[in-house]
């Protein structure tokens, strides 16, 4: 390495690197974290000017309080009914979850990811929202479909890559697409859904339409230049949409320092594009649910976009292919200070009258059941190990909307080569 | 092929044409860019369309071409048919990820669920002493991609109608327009006046719609000695260079280079022999080497020579050395003679 004299008058420079706060063996202990009470953050107009916004940006939007009642200003007041298919929908994703993380475990598919502990986010923004919305998804909200109602056999096809997978086994187990659902297709590449999803309010705007969108992107994946470009166009043509970014704590195996969160909170960027932000509690439905409500009233008038932070922790491994004790603390999940958001919002339709540990057990037993009979139905068209044989030529398809000569050429050589390699004629 | 009147126009003016032609056609074209609203574009490509079509449907785009692409993406899933404009193709980058791994994928990805029915044009190539970011000629990045097509026009003529076919193409396109022929054809000789369009006949731009289908090539000049092979303004240079030398070549603009006209080329070099290949971007895996590669896989027992490149050398497009650099008539007229030899 070169020497580089130092001038003896100055201090040496020193690069910070972020670290996080707890290492594998440590004893993880979350009491530094600021978590205000429920019903405090105030509830300004759904047209404040962005700067308006700014105290909720370092705040914290929560309205379940630890005896689980709903108090404040952001309580959306919700029937029994909603809360009891958000509770539905939340513990539908978490069986399905761990059904298809066994099934990977099992060899009957290459790769899964987890969303335990983030339920509550996708599947209230889901029910705050209108099913004409169109969502610009990460794969961590396969909770959108689940509360949108897209069967699970379907999900599970794709995961299986199997002859009920509506992309033909051409991509990645999780990458969902599904328009009618409001799904955009899911990209490998972190954050270029971003601008994706202002530019479908964009357009949505140009024709005079009602629609809005809602983009998604991780705490890590907001480092991207895809996420300022779309905060800048968004605030730029005032679209109508609402950029969401799940704070679960962790990228991979970065803390959310490494994002830059240990300078400023991730909602705390939007003001300074002149987007309202908001920071919310995503481990409570309710206040989730709020949250996206008043965005969503905000951009359907014309009056911008809006960013939302949601706070919330990655209970479990980023992926399949992830083990997450070699980065963190076993049991951090645990510790973590905004619970876990199924408990949270049991606890609430409890204190409300509306459910009992008895109905609860029985809809597990329910939800088990259901997922299962999927899954079996599913695995009747087939699992990862036994595909890729039964329509080879579909491989060419859909490159352009018809076949050029090359691909024409190149479809018939591996047909030729398939024969050669199965020692019989290919489907 | 077209009937009814037509006018004399420069490459900019029958793309800006096109636009039109477009925008009153179809009410989801959309048209956007840095300095493409009021302006008009620095190139005027976009002049007049604002004040004609309003600010909704053609506008200034921050100075942000993945967030053009991005936005763009976002629009093309809605059901718009956006045309975009990235200022000079050596900007492209930023807006490569989007282009790559989200505009030519997500047919083949969603299996045709959501299409990208969309145009990215952009100004490209040197000869106008541009130097390192406004002479590049990118095109092999994107022929490299599964899922998109690229076009590159030579003239008036074509660059509308191709423009109006590809803004029409239900799959995307790059759109790369040679800069230094916008004004009038170029052959090479830097040292003498520009020849404005209107002395050519390409230059008789048909009013109204037309189309030049995307995946044809033109033979510009037919001939029996040799095949060569060029696009954008090397077409002019390669034909200029051919006729000073007396060589009885066959000239093939190849107008789209994916999806390629692989029948008129081999049918050309079957006839002739010989093929030289003409790009001005760098050497080394430029689209040349796939021209050359295919001439050699599909016409290896008609060819009496090696096939040949004339291209950019491997350097970034320097500026004082702009007529070393450019692959102009004296390089052509080496290699002509080589592969005659």
């Amino acid at each position: 390495m070169t020497e580089t004299p130092t001038r003896a008058n100055r201090p040496a420079l020193a690069l910070h690197v972020p670290e996080p706060a707890y290492r594998p063996g440590d004893a993880p202990d979350f009491s530094s974290i600021s978590v205000p009470a429920a019903g405090e953050a105030p509830r300004p107009d759904i047209a404040a000017e962005a700067e308006a916004t700014q105290p909720l940006t370092t705040h914290l939007v929560r309205v379940l309080d630890d005896e689980g009642r709903a108090v404040g200003p952001w309580d959306p007041r919700l029937d029994p009914d909603t809360l009891r298919k958000m509770l539905k929908d939340m513990k539908t994703v978490r069986v399905f979850d761990d059904r298809m993380y066994r099934a990977q475990r099992q060899g009957k598919t290459s790769f899964y990811m987890k969303c335990t502990g983030e339920e509550a986010i996708a599947v209230a923004a889901a029910t705050a929202m209108d099913p004409e919305d169109m969502h610009f998804p990460t794969y961590r909200q396969q909770g959108l479909l689940v509360a949108r109602g897209y069967p699970l056999k379907t999900m599970m096809c794709q995961i299986y890559s199997n002859a009920g997978d509506p992309l033909h086994g051409r991509q990645l187990p999780i990458m969902y697409s599904d328009k009618k659902h409001g799904f955009f297709s899911i990209s490998g590449n972190l954050g270029t859904q971003y601008p994706q999803a202002v530019g479908w309010a964009m357009a949505s705007a140009i024709r005079g339409d009602s629609r809005i969108a809602m983009g998604w992107i991780g705490d890590g994946a907001t480092a991207e230049g895809d996420f300022h470009s779309a905060l800048t166009f968004a605030a730029v043509y005032q679209a109508p949409v609402i950029l969401a970014v799940v704070n679960n704590q962790w990228a991979i195996s970065s803390f959310s320092g490494i994002a830059g969160a240990e300078q400023a909170t991730f909602a705390a960027r939007a003001v300074g594009y002149g987007i309202a932000g908001l920071r919310v509690d995503g481990n409570d439905a309710l206040a989730v649910y709020a949250a996206v409500r008043w965005a969503s009233e905000r951009a359907r008038s014309n009056k911008g976009p809006t960013l939302i932070e949601f706070f919330t922790y990655r209970a479990e491994g980023h992926s399949t292919s992830d083990d997450p004790t070699g980065y963190r603390p076993a049991g951090e999940a645990q510790k973590w200070p905004l619970g876990d958001p199924i408990a949270r919002l049991k606890a609430h339709l409890v204190a409300l009258g509306e459910w009992d540990d008895e109905r609860d057990a029985a809809l597990d037993k329910d939800l088990d059941a259901f997922v299962r009979a999927a899954q079996k139905e599913a695995e009747a068209m087939g699992t990862l190990p036994q595909q890729g044989f039964d329509n080879i030529p579909s491989m060419f398809e859909d490159v352009y909307a018809d076949t050029p000569w090359h691909l024409a050429e190149q479809r018939d050589a591996s047909m030729a080569e398939a024969r050669e390699f199965l020692g019989h004629e290919p489907k | 092929m077209t009937q009814g009147p037509t006018k004399t126009r420069n490459m900019i003016e029958a793309i800006n044409d096109a636009h039109r032609v477009m925008m009153e056609r179809d009410e989801t074209v959309v048209v956007y860019g840095e300095d493409v609203g009021y302006f008009g574009g620095v190139f005027r490509a976009t002049a007049g369309l604002q004040k004609q079509f309003g600010k909704t449907r053609c506008f200034d785009a921050p100075i942000s071409e993945g967030g053009i692409v991005g936005t763009a993406v976002g629009m093309a899933a809605y059901g718009l048919k956006p045309v975009i404009e990235i200022q000079f193709a050596d900007y492209i980058y930023p807006g490569y990820d989007q282009i790559v791994s989200e505009v030519a994928r997500m047919r083949y990805r969603t299996a045709g669920e959501w299409t990208m029915p969309m145009v990215i044009r952009s100004p490209y190539g040197g000869g106008i002493f541009g130097g390192q970011t406004h002479s590049q000629s990118p095109e092999a990045l994107f022929t490299h991609i599964a899922g998109i097509k690229t076009v590159i026009p030579s003239n008036p003529y074509d660059a509308k109608g191709l423009l109006i076919a590809a803004i029409e193409d239900p799959d995307p396109v790059v759109f790369f327009e040679p800069k230094r022929i916008y004004n009038g054809p170029f052959d090479g000789h830097h040292d003498r006046p520009v020849t404005p369009w209107s002395k050519r006949e390409e230059a008789e731009v048909p009013d109204g719609h037309y189309t030049v289908p995307l995946g044809k090539a033109a033979i510009v000049r037919p001939g029996e000695e040799l095949t060569v092979l060029a696009y954008g303004t090397m077409v002019h240079i390669a034909r200029a260079a051919v006729e000073e030398n007396g060589i009885d070549a066959e000239v093939i603009d190849l107008r789209t280079l994916v999806p390629l006209d692989i029948e008129t080329i081999e049918e050309s070099v079957k006839k002739t022999g010989r093929c030289l290949v003409v790009q001005e971007a760098t050497k080394t895996s430029g689209f040349g080497a796939e021209l050359a590669a295919l001439v050699q896989e599909r016409c290896f027992y008609h060819l009496e020579a090696p096939v040949e490149r004339v291209t950019g050398w491997d350097t970034p497009y320097p500026h004082a050395y702009e007529w070393i650099y450019f692959p102009g008539p004296l390089r052509m007229k080496n290699a002509l003679k080589k592969v005659l030899a």
